[in-house]
């Protein structure tokens, strides 16, 4: 659905800008392709990590570490897994919601979800390509330390 | 040395792949088939976007987002930040592109993480599908914490990028 949308807009808007104007049209042109050019190889280097780590790991193992008896370092691994993992939230929820319900500790569920969303360990090599090293690694660290923040308390708020 | 981790990176992955090939193929092959989903699902993204951002680059004059999104700008360049990101869709890699548009046309540093912050969190699509399978407790809370916490990672993020000369150095042109 998005991927429809966007091509539309991005298909209108270059139809638009052509009629309008050539030159701005082929200069917008140029940005594309030096642009994603350049990408092109960060990218293939973050799927192809993807493929090995969702082959490899074994649910069994995630449930276990992130049960209500692992206490504070589940939470904690938890964020970890979701910092590095990137999947789909519309994946990523109902299998969230299965390890709710199988006995994982709310407080990991929450830093998992949000760290999921925020923190990108795999695309922090494009992150630095577009924002430098310092910026990604700051937004990233503080998320970290934020999604641990909001699982704390939610774990207090949900009791 | 940033250079050359990419090819790096490739060679390392071609040869674990290779190696997982020689012990169990069919692992191997689990391997490609889930990076080619991923691959394909990133080449209908990421194309439209960066030319989206190509426009933009072309058309948009700099001291318009200046004015709107600048150092100067206020609360009033924080929300439209903030709106940017609720109503986008897609990944957090599509954000890139545009949020590196909108600072290099003078969109203030604050304002952009603030953006790629409610970009990677705060989507209403995202949020229903929360609900629906975690609870509105779970879902609400989540989000009730996660706002103030986005304006403080910006804050703070601001406070340390801006008093550092080093951070134009830092940052290469896509």
């Amino acid at each position: 659905m998005f991927t429809v949308v966007i091509w539309g807009i991005a298909g209108t808007g270059l139809l638009l800008s052509w009629c309008r104007n050539r030159a701005k049209t082929r200069e917008a042109l140029r940005f594309f392709w030096r642009a994603f050019i350049s990408l092109a190889p960060s990218i293939l280097v973050i799927i192809w990590a993807i493929g090995f780590i969702l082959t490899f790991l074994p649910s069994g193992y995630v449930l276990n570490t992130i049960g209500r008896s692992a206490g504070i370092m589940g939470v904690v691994i938890a964020a970890v897994f979701g910092s590095i993992v990137l999947i789909p939230a519309f994946i990523a929820f109902p299998l969230a919601a299965s390890f709710l319900r199988q006995g994982a500790d709310v407080r990991a569920i929450a830093a998992f979800v949000t760290t999921l969303v925020m923190v990108g360990v795999l695309t922090a090599p494009l992150e630095m390509k577009f924002f430098g090293k310092r910026f990604t690694v700051l937004r990233n660290s503080l998320s970290f330390v934020m999604a641990l923040v909001i699982a704390f308390i939610m774990g207090v708020i949900l009791r | 040395m940033k250079i050359k981790a990419v090819p790096a990176a490739l060679a390392t992955l071609a040869a674990a792949t290779a190696l997982v090939w020689a012990v169990r193929p069919d692992k191997a092959l689990a391997v490609l088939f889930v990076s080619k989903d991923y691959l394909l699902e990133m080449l209908s993204i990421l194309p439209p976007v960066l030319i989206l951002c190509g426009l933009f680059d072309a058309w948009v004059p700099k001291r318009t987002v200046e004015r709107l999104m600048g150092e100067a700008s206020g609360i009033k360049g924080t929300s439209i930040a903030f709106l940017l990101g609720t109503v986008a869709m897609g990944p957090l890699y599509a954000a890139f592109p545009i949020g590196k548009a909108l600072l290099e046309k003078g969109a203030s540093l604050y304002n952009i993480a603030v953006f790629l912050c409610v970009w990677a969190a705060i989507k209403i699509p995202m949020v229903l599908f929360e609900i629906r399978f975690l609870g509105v407790e779970f879902a609400l809370s989540r989000l009730a914490l996660t706002l103030p916490a986005i304006l403080l990672i910006g804050g703070l993020m601001k406070l340390w990028l801006d008093r550092d000369p080093r951070r134009r150095k830092e940052t290469p042109a896509p």
